[in-house]
């Protein structure tokens, strides 16, 4: 029942995308039936995951395939289910959200038939990577996903910005394929590429394919140094794709990191480690990076590779769980960075289209330009203030409760010191402190975004122009909206839920943990709800006081910030460079940020000019000399590639003929 | 008959040296053509007692096109391209004798060393097609314009029909023709590249080609 629900899930994505690529003549039904199929082929595959959550249990299904050792096995576990659910609905909600942000471009008269096509493809290859039981499956799905999202970034081509992001992610795909390759040769050894079979050589280095997976999937998922992709490629994509890919693309790199870690059988400590210092490390030059962004989508795109971040600091803490024995440790940290990937998925794709409707109706990413614009969209701000709260981990929203998991996995890492292991501290205080500081700077970071774009007065006729969206790019918005402040109410249903998977994955290292364990977590999400739920009624008690209060008193509007200036304008705000500026300097060390200052000259100073801006360090540093010392490298090939045709039958004639001699 | 083989073989590695060593473009063509009949007679000259219809009609198929629609198609691209009627060698005409020579010592060494089991009534028939091979192979490389570089390719296929003649003796007849066929298509096909690379640059030089590379 339920593999065949995932197959009618995949073939329909699968048949539709070139229906949909013939379509390119017809625009208009293309724009119809692309949203219908990409939603009519998420249902099944929701349904198949909602069953096994439920308690249908582990399902699958093998169907031969002619190529040598594939096999057409599907199959869904609780793991499995958990990535499915966020893949396919926002899949869904970002294409109903694609059609209204694609009217834009249709009234240019560009075809979205290609679009639609691409897009199907992408949201059968994120479903196959995470159902897929045989590696060549897993790889098909995961190239076609890569390919199909690559193509969607490149939707704009005719922009040179657009091209050099969608190349810069194209090569950062591959290098990642090429490592996970790597690792399937390893464990395919015996023949086999049945994920049930799969397994390490004897004697042979874990390490290695540990290595090779971190780097493999950690390239998708976004870790640092791992992450310069994001930040191009994100912005560059329409804005319901930059929901697709950083909501939820990039989590199936968290998937095929836990899936083969749990293959790979018991994790040494410094597996851990590694995962928890990637994590501080990410989160860290992620909220950095995005704090000193004037790109509202870019902005977001760091943020991406910092809850991928807390993400890793919540597996890390799991693995050493297991490793260093805290079991109280391994089922907090599990369960923490596995609700943080769904409530990441579900803000983050929020986040990206409120982002979008701003692009859409001002026509700018520039913070600085916007201004002003919750009294012109007020549903889009709305939305968009939710899910800055929900992703600083504020209380009542869901980030508050996957954060509180993870802290107290580092809480019991703290704790179980004093017995057994000094190790535990450490990765304990380093998973707090880290913690700490990213969400303390993240909340900066949403207070600067939402500030500048959404409060004051616009600062730029674009801004002052924008009005509210329609209702096919408001409603999944605010479907994602709702799901926020739902599932941060829902703390005590969240467990049973995340309990099971959670188990899943601990059984799969080979651990077992007391079911008293899981009956703190529950505690300590249904105090957080509890606290959640009051707040809120705190919240609305005081709005009530103060309409109780206003009610038959005279009120005055004025411009926001007028402070009682004659004549208050734009310009005398705050920009979001300048909100930043203190904190942004206070970490120079790790983000580098370029200032270009023309001084006022003279006693009647004509033109001055002042602009910042902020090149990810380890693009430059890193990446840029290590690619142009291979391309010195190689431009000595240069040399024998001349062009010159009868020399190249040179080459040829006198490789056959050293071939005769050789065998002569 | 024998006499009459060896005749051939000989006449052939002279115009091996003749291509070489000739500096006009319609010369070698002429050369080329010659060196084509004879190719297109050599069936004739090894079947002896067992000389059929069919080996006569494949004969005449390689004389009428190596001898006759080959020279005329390169002769209308020569004349039509208004290009220089020099061979403009890579490597100039004594070094081109001396490597033929050379090669033509490479191929009897060849012959000797490999020891194939032919079917020959003249034993210099392996090293005098090893030797077209050679030639044919060095034309292409050491010549600039593009016609030449057909006449190699010519010389080469010449090498390879009168090698397997050789070995196989009796040349299973849609296999020369699907032979007889590429050659027919490739100097068609290069008949109209020198046509079309003339047009937009006015010369057929392919060695200045390279300023098209990327």
């Amino acid at each position: 029942m339920i593999p065949a629900l995932l197959a009618l899930s995949i073939l329909t994505f699968a048949a539709s995308a070139p229906v949909l690529a013939m379509l390119r003549r017809n625009p208009r039904a293309a724009s119809r039936l692309g949203p219908a199929t990409a939603v009519a082929g998420c249902i099944p595959g929701i349904v198949a995951a909602i069953l096994t959550l439920a308690g249908a249990g582990p399902a699958s299904a093998t169907a031969s395939w002619s190529v040598p050792s594939g096999g057409l096995s599907i199959g869904m576990d609780a793991l499995s289910a958990l990535f499915a659910i966020p893949v396919l609905i926002v899949s869904a909600l970002a294409a109903i959200y694609s059609r209204g942000y694609l009217r834009h471009a249709e009234s240019e008269g560009r075809s979205t038939a290609p679009f639609w096509a691409w897009y199907d493809l992408l949201a059968g290859g994120m479903l196959l990577v995470t159902v897929a039981r045989n590696a060549l499956l897993f790889l098909l799905g995961w190239e076609v996903m890569a390919l199909a999202s690559f193509l969607l970034v490149m939707f704009d081509a005719h922009d040179p910005r657009v091209r050099r992001a969608g190349w810069i992610y194209l090569v950062a795909t591959h290098i990642g394929t090429a490592c996970i390759l790597g690792l399937f040769a390893i464990l395919g050894h015996a023949g086999s590429l049945e994920f049930d079979r799969l397994a390490l050589p004897a004697a042979f280095p874990a390490g290695i394919a540990f290595v090779l997976a971190f780097v493999g999937f950690g390239t998708k998922a976004g870790f640092v140094p791992l992450h310069v992709w994001l930040p191009e490629a994100h912005p560059a994509a329409p804005s319901g794709v930059s929901a697709v890919m950083s909501g939820v693309m990039i989590k199936t790199g968290i998937y095929g990191l836990l899936r083969f870690l749990m293959i790979l059988g018991t994790p040494p400590a410094w597996w851990g480690w590694v995962l928890l210092a990637a994590g501080v490390t990410s989160g860290v030059v992620g909220v950095l990076s995005a704090l000193a962004q004037h790109d509202l989508k870019r902005l977001l795109a760091y943020h991406s590779v910092e809850n991928i971040g807390i993400i890793a600091i919540g597996l890390g803490l799991g693995l050493l769980g297991i490793s260093l024995g805290i079991p109280a440790m391994a089922f907090l940290g599990f369960a923490g960075g596995l609700l943080h990937v769904v409530n990441h998925a579900v803000f983050k794709s929020l986040l990206f289209m409120g982002a979008g409707s701003v692009l859409e109706r001002t026509g700018t990413r520039d913070i600085d330009h916007l201004g002003g614009l919750s009294k012109r969209m007020p549903a889009t701000s709305l939305c968009f203030m939710t899910g800055s709260m929900a992703i600083c981990g504020l209380p009542p929203f869901n980030g508050f409760l996957s954060e509180l998991l993870i802290y107290l996995a580092a809480f019991a890492g703290l704790s179980a010191t004093a017995a057994r292991v000094p190790a535990g501290s450490t990765a304990g205080l380093l998973a707090t402190g880290g913690l700490a500081l990213i969400g303390g700077l993240a909340l900066a970071c949403f207070t600067k975004a939402f500030g500048t774009v959404f409060l004051g007065e616009p600062r730029t006729p674009h801004a002052a122009g924008a009005r509210e969206v329609d209702a096919s790019m408001r409603t999944p918005m605010i479907i994602l909206a709702a799901a926020c402040l739902c599932i941060g109410l829902a703390g005590p249903a969240a467990a049973p839920v995340i309990g099971p998977v959670v188990d899943s994955v601990l059984a799969g290292f080979g651990c077992t943990v007391s079911t008293g364990t899981a009956h703190d977590a529950l505690g300590a999400l249904s105090a957080a709800s509890v606290a959640s739920a009051a707040i809120l009624l705190l919240a609305a008690s005081v709005f009530a006081a103060r309409s109780a209060i206003l009610r038959n008193r005279r009120t005055s509007t004025a411009p926001t910030w007028g402070c009682g200036f004659a004549s208050p304008a734009p310009s005398m705000q705050y920009t979001a460079s300048s909100f930043a500026d203190p904190i942004v300097g206070l970490f120079g060390a790790i983000v580098r940020r370029r200032r270009r200052f023309e001084e006022p000259a003279g006693l009647f100073p004509a033109s001055t000019e002042f602009s910042t801006d902020t090149p990810d360090v380890y693009q430059e540093k890193l990446y840029k000399p290590v690619f142009s010392a291979f391309e010195r490298a190689f431009s000595g090939f240069r040399v024998i590639q001349h062009g010159r045709l009868n020399l190249y039958v040179l080459y040829i004639a006198a490789a056959l003929f050293a071939l005769l001699l050789w065998k002569l | 008959m024998t006499a009459m083989l060896d005749t051939v073989l000989v006449a052939l590695i002279l115009s091996n040296f003749v291509l070489l060593g000739s500096s006009r473009l319609s010369s070698c063509i002429r050369t080329a053509a010659l060196q084509g009949i004879m190719a297109g007679l050599l069936p004739l000259a090894t079947a002896g007692a067992g000389l059929s219809l069919r080996i006569v009609a494949l004969g005449l198929a390689v004389v009428a096109l190596k001898g006759f629609v080959f020279p005329h198609l390169l002769n209308r691209a020569l004349r039509e391209s208004a290009t220089s009627r020099e061979v403009q060698p890579f490597v100039g005409y004594t070094p081109s004798l001396l490597a033929g020579l050379l090669a033509l010592a490479a191929s009897f060494w060849l012959d000797g060393r490999l020891a194939l089991p032919t079917h020959s009534a003249s034993s210099i028939l392996v090293p005098v097609s090893f030797s077209l091979m050679f030639t044919g192979i060095f034309l292409l490389v050491a010549r600039r314009t593009a016609v030449n570089q057909v006449l190699g390719y010519i010389v080469l296929e010449n090498g390879i029909y009168a090698f397997s003649l050789a070995v196989v003796r009796d040349i299973p007849f849609l296999v020369e023709l699907g032979v007889l066929m590429d050659m027919f298509v490739a100097v068609f096909v290069m008949g109209i590249a020198i046509y079309r690379i003339n047009s937009e640059f006015d010369h057929i030089d392919s060695d200045r080609l390279s300023t098209l590379k990327g």
